[in-house]
């Protein structure tokens, strides 16, 4: 008796496992899907006939980047729903996005990028988050394949990897920026720093804020927290001690929403200054109704364009698209440099003329795309020619965001 | 240096990891086992509380989570222990290990990997000073909370008859059962009272810790652990006491500032290692009588 429940217990896990996992296929093709499907309804099955150009999609869907990784995705995918096909060599290509999580971790990035690697893919879109794209181009380079990231800052990112093409700014510029706006235009002599442990961006763009910071003449207290720490009050009561007037926290939006809800409890009263992970509606969301002040910088800000009506609208159409975007249709400037990197490498596969992995990473060095977040154009390292970036802060009335200013360098 | 704040901080992380701690040194006291699934538990009534206060208001909730950890916590002895009684330790010890994961699994599943935000609970989470220190009431009623419910459970195991029989069952499982003892139900309560406790701790944590994720159980479960190591595992006062230490030691180290904010987790540690090599059995070490 005891050995057929234990039998059929473990046959039952098994086939759960197996669900599970084609599930998990089914889901993450899900939503591409769903673009996909759709525009082979558009365009009828005879013209696109069976012709495939696999697209690998890199993101963070879970773990301490989950949230922004999945608001990329979506810009992935709003793409994808908006051109779903693609002219190559005279013949039309439905356009399928591959999907894989890798977790926001730095150890399971690799294996996430191999499993893309043997489905197949042309190039791959992604990631959110420095740390994953650095450990895992490597794997992208070897099996020849472009990579283009849209938001990872670290330099590391593009120098010395030939695949790898980065749509954003980087975080020297960054830093230069941010430590401007405290020094001259919040007029802060002295800032604290809080960077997370063994994380590529946190504690590269801290870095880049600290040395200029400096440079102008500002007196830096410079800390950081270990992975897995949800208890910031400490580091709070520091900045306090410190006598620190600004608040310079570059870290994952989840650790925000703490340090965020921990300076209200404290009573920090100085200005939070962060870099573009922020801008996300889990910090509006953290930031209503408290009393803090907090200011970012950003790739890009919607202002009621046709385009961010249209992109609105697809989100809202979809409660799990809702949900995805953290519960209202506010944009993040993820998602639409998500958008723009699709179409940036839609702009290469014309330029190649070919689904061939090499032939695309040598047409995205020379290409030029005019897109939503600016003229898209690379240099010698694969790095997007960018040197304007949007600050905006947390309006705490009605938790959305209040534009401030472009700040130019250089 | 004022390390009033650092104080508060420490003394109410502390609090919220003597509760988990309870857990682990009751559970460990009887059935000799580590239950690495109570870190666990502990998220799961953080998550519980946030799906219930969609619903429900508050009054309602906070009963019923509290409600549901318990049954969850019921649940997961009777299904994945009790059949291993009589199997060697380490099954038990893997099948807790298999429970904890199945826990942040169905909770990554659940939340799809992203931070929920806790509710903010009136009252408990205003904004009070103390001193000059601004802080949230829930860090002053933590300590408060924490170390009335030690003294009702020490009393619940001193005075009552359920509790004659879980020192009973401690002692001997076989003769507590030639005693008349129901030896399960015994386990039962414990791990129920152990469940409670989590899910009392889990509501003052995420108060003031207010993201969810499906391994906010596992710092919080490891630290709490080793507070009741450092206690003397199987003893109550200890792992109390255990966890204040930590907490209030860890925020402190985290005052230093500078290189030493990094080594706050890293003290938790060498803390347990070097409490195994001094004094094995820890502060409060049950005291063994050998029969002759």
């Amino acid at each position: 008796m005891k050995r057929i429940l234990a039998l059929s217990l473990a046959l039952l896990l098994t086939f759960a496992a197996f669900a599970g996992c084609s599930g998990a296929s089914d889901n993450s093709a899900g939503t591409p899907a769903s673009g996909g499907t759709a525009a082979a309804g558009d365009s009828g099955n005879a013209a696109s006939g069976d012709k495939i150009i696999k697209l690998g999609v890199f993101e963070s869907l879970s773990g301490d980047n989950g949230a922004g990784g999945k608001q990329e995705t979506l810009g992935w995918v709003y793409a994808n729903s908006v051109q779903p096909t693609i002219v190559i060599g005279g013949e039309t290509y439905t356009i399928v996005l591959e999907t894989v999580d890798n977790e926001s971790s730095t150890d399971k990035a690799p294996s996430a990028a191999q499993s893309l690697v043997s489905r197949g893919v042309s190039a791959v879109l992604g990631s959110y988050g420095s740390a994953v794209c650095i450990a895992s181009s490597a794997v992208f380079d070897q099996a020849g394949l472009p990579m283009l990231t849209v938001s990872a800052t670290n330099p590391q990112v593009t120098a010395d990897n030939d695949n790898v093409f980065r749509l954003c700014f980087l975080d020297p510029f960054q830093g230069t920026v941010l430590a401007d706006y405290a020094y001259n235009t919040l007029g802060a002599t002295n800032a604290y720093v809080l960077s997370k442990q063994g994380d590529d961006y946190s504690a590269g763009l801290a870095n880049y804020f600290v040395k200029h910071f400096e440079e102008l003449g500002g007196k830096v207290t410079d800390e950081q927290f270990p992975q897995g720490n949800t208890d910031f009050s400490s580091y709070v009561a520091n900045a306090k001690a410190a006598g620190a007037q600004v608040f310079f926290s570059p870290v994952s939006t989840e650790a925000a929403s703490n340090i965020i809800d921990q300076a209200n409890a404290q009573a920090l009263g100085i200005p939070i200054l962060a870099g573009d992970t922020w801008d996300s509606n889990v910090i509006t969301q953290a930031g209503k109704g408290k009393d803090i002040e907090v200011t970012i910088d950003t790739f890009y800000q919607e202002s009621g364009t046709p385009f961010d009506v249209a992109f609105k609208e697809w989100i809202s159409a979809d409660p799990q698209r809702l949900a995805d975007n953290n519960g209202d249709d506010t944009l993040a400037a993820f998602s639409v440099m998500a958008y723009d990197g699709y179409f940036t490498m839609l702009e290469a596969i014309k330029a190649a003329d070919s689904t061939d992995s090499a032939a695309i990473q040598a047409a995205l060095s020379g290409v030029k795309y005019d897109g939503q977040t600016g003229a898209i154009a690379f240099d010698d390292t694969g790095d997007a020619l960018r040197n304007s970036a949007y600050i905006k802060k947390v309006n705490t009335t009605d938790g959305t965001w209040e534009f401030l200013e472009v700040a130019t360098v250089g | 240096m004022d390390y009033l704040p650092y104080l508060l901080a420490g003394v109410s992380v502390g609090g919220q990891y003597a509760l988990i701690a309870i857990g682990y040194t009751m559970v460990y006291g009887i059935l000799r086992l580590i239950n690495f699934a109570h870190g666990d538990i502990f998220m799961a009534a953080g998550l519980i509380m946030i799906y219930l206060c969609t619903a429900l208001p508050l009054a309602v909730s906070i009963p019923l989570v509290l409600l549901i950890t318990v049954a969850i916590g019921f649940v997961i002895e009777r299904a994945a222990y009790m059949p291993l009684r009589e199997a060697p330790r380490m099954s038990v010890m893997i099948s807790a290990i298999g429970v904890s994961y199945l826990i942040q699994n169905l909770a990554l599943y659940l939340t799809g990997g992203l931070a929920k935000p806790y509710i903010s609970i009136p009252w408990i989470s205003d904004t009070i000073t103390i001193l000059g220190a601004t802080t949230r009431r829930v860090t002053v009623i933590t300590p408060i909370l924490t170390i009335l419910l030690m003294i009702a459970l020490i009393l619940l195991i001193k005075k009552t008859k359920i509790g004659m029989a879980m020192r009973a069952v401690s002692r001997d499982f076989d003769t507590s059962r030639l005693m008349g003892i129901r030896v399960n139900n015994v386990i039962s309560v414990t791990f129920i009272i152990g469940s409670l406790l989590a899910a009392i701790g889990s509501v003052l944590y995420f108060t003031n810790y207010t993201a969810v994720v499906p391994t906010s159980g596992q710092m919080p479960g490891l630290k709490a652990f080793v507070a009741a190591v450092f206690g003397g595992i199987g003893s109550i006062p200890g792992a109390v006491l255990g966890a204040f230490l930590i907490g209030i030691c860890e925020n402190l180290i985290k005052s230093g500032g500078g290189a030493w904010t990094n080594f706050s987790d890293a003290f938790t540690f060498v803390l347990l290692i070097a409490v195994l090599l001094v004094r094995p059995t820890g502060l409060f070490a049950e005291k063994k009588i050998d029969k002759v």
